[in-house]
């Protein structure tokens, strides 16, 4: 993993019809440095992730990483409200697709289920687990490809306590080895975020 | 794995797993041109020489059932956020997806052309033609599609409207499809150059509809 990734907004701003979501946001992680991302709903918390992964257009301000490196995007992985499962296919398939599409380690889709404690349920069709299963499913994808920025919107959303644990140790483990995270979430994750960000409910940050 | 073959891979998967995709397009096709003669009338001679435009015009509207499916599931479901962040630009993930709809919607429907004719009378000599005409058309219908496809993301009842759309870009195929088929019947033109223009449409397809069909798409997923 590249150590000297960087992530620094400038000035950013969100608006999504006609309503200011945030403006003049500004922040700068280093490398192993987490942002925490809170604020009631519809604070923007999504937008600003969704921004940052390049799925939004920019509409104001700029976001930069270390000089030379991959654009944006390529650096990032975004786990959304929705999991992005295919439910006709096993849950061993969905992991390898990523695994493959992300220019990932094939190698590692077992060990990655194995972390979520899916592999049991490796040959059975996504459609047929429950939502924190899904969930977690949906996290694998963070382990079979690399890449230094996890962009994580209420990541624990129906995990249940256990794998709540797994998660943070997961993110812990991620941050020691040189990466970033932004996380929104609402529920009290134990990692030791290095930035916090509150958006405010009124419009502006 | 190349990521472009994961995803062409995943896709074709998807199409036989889902079922509906490929069956519903067939079972279509097939309904359609076997109520035609129950129309017209047992005529042979008249049945023969509207066969290459009815197994045309069917096989448009049997192909665009399944087009919706190119991008919308992946929409629905979040997938496309994944395939937006991945090393593939988005032009070229509409590409291999409407690839993917060809292989499993355009062949199979290409390859039952044939059989339908027998329905209608269509002469055995131009059964090759026939085949090789759909084989020759149906990529520039599958990824023209995904150009309606990528508009109507989103929308309540896509299917319809993505028809609206797609349909009226589908004449050129249409009048060189059928031109290809006729020589083949009725003679005496050669049926080489309306099947070459087929090829051209297809191959300008091919190049210039994952552009339009990603910036629609990148519209769509603000």
């Amino acid at each position: 993993m590249a150590q000297s990734i960087r992530l620094t907004a400038h000035d950013l701003s969100c608006q999504r019809g006609g309503r200011v979501l945030f403006q003049h946001l500004s922040f700068a992680l280093g490398s192993g440095e987490g942002l925490r991302v809170s604020g009631p709903n519809g604070a923007g918390k999504t937008s600003l992730l969704r921004l940052i992964a390049g799925l939004l257009p920019m509409q104001g301000g700029r976001l930069e990483v270390g000089a030379g490196a991959p654009p944006l995007p390529e650096l990032c992985h975004y786990v959304g409200h929705a999991n992005g499962i295919k439910s006709t296919l096993s849950v061993s398939a969905n992991t390898s697709f990523w695994a493959d599409f992300l220019a990932g380690e094939p190698a590692r889709v077992g060990s990655a289920l194995k972390l979520l404690g899916l592999e049991a349920l490796a040959d059975l069709p996504a459609g047929l687990l429950s939502a924190g299963q899904k969930r977690k499913l949906a996290l694998t994808r963070l382990f079979v490809a690399s890449r230094p920025i996890w962009l994580l919107d209420e990541p624990s959303v129906s995990l249940d306590a256990a794998s709540v644990k797994l998660l943070d140790a997961a993110i812990v483990k991620h941050l020691k080895s040189g990466g970033l995270a932004v996380i929104a979430s609402h529920l009290a994750l134990k990692v030791k975020f290095a930035h916090e960000l509150k958006l405010g409910g009124k419009g502006s940050a | 794995m190349t990521p472009a073959l994961a995803l062409l891979r995943r896709d074709i998967r998807l199409a036989w797993r889902e079922g509906g995709a490929i069956g519903t397009a067939l079972g279509f096709y097939l309904v359609v041109v076997a109520i035609t003669p129950l129309g017209v009338g047992p005529d042979l001679n008249l049945l023969s020489r509207i066969a290459p435009g009815v197994l045309w015009v069917a096989l448009l509207l049997a192909s665009l059932l399944s087009a919706d499916r190119i991008l919308h599931n992946d929409y629905e479901d979040g997938a496309l956020d994944v395939l937006a962040n991945g090393p593939l630009p988005l032009t070229l993930v509409v590409a291999l997806k409407s690839l993917a709809h060809w292989i499993t919607t355009g062949v199979p429907l290409a390859l039952l052309a044939p059989i339908l004719g027998l329905l209608l009378n269509l002469p055995i000599e131009a059964f090759p033609l026939l085949v090789l005409a759909m084989l020759a058309g149906t990529p520039a219908v599958s990824f023209l599609a995904a150009i309606g496809a990528s508009l109507t993301l989103g929308l309540r009842r896509s299917g319809v409207l993505l028809a609206l759309l797609v349909l009226p870009l589908y004449v050129p195929v249409l009048i060189f499809g059928v031109a290809t088929v006729s020589a083949a019947t009725t003679g005496p033109a050669s049926p080489w150059p309306p099947l070459l223009m087929l090829c051209a449409l297809s191959l300008a397809s091919i190049v210039l509809a994952p552009i339009a069909a990603a910036a629609a798409l990148r519209n769509a997923m603000r």
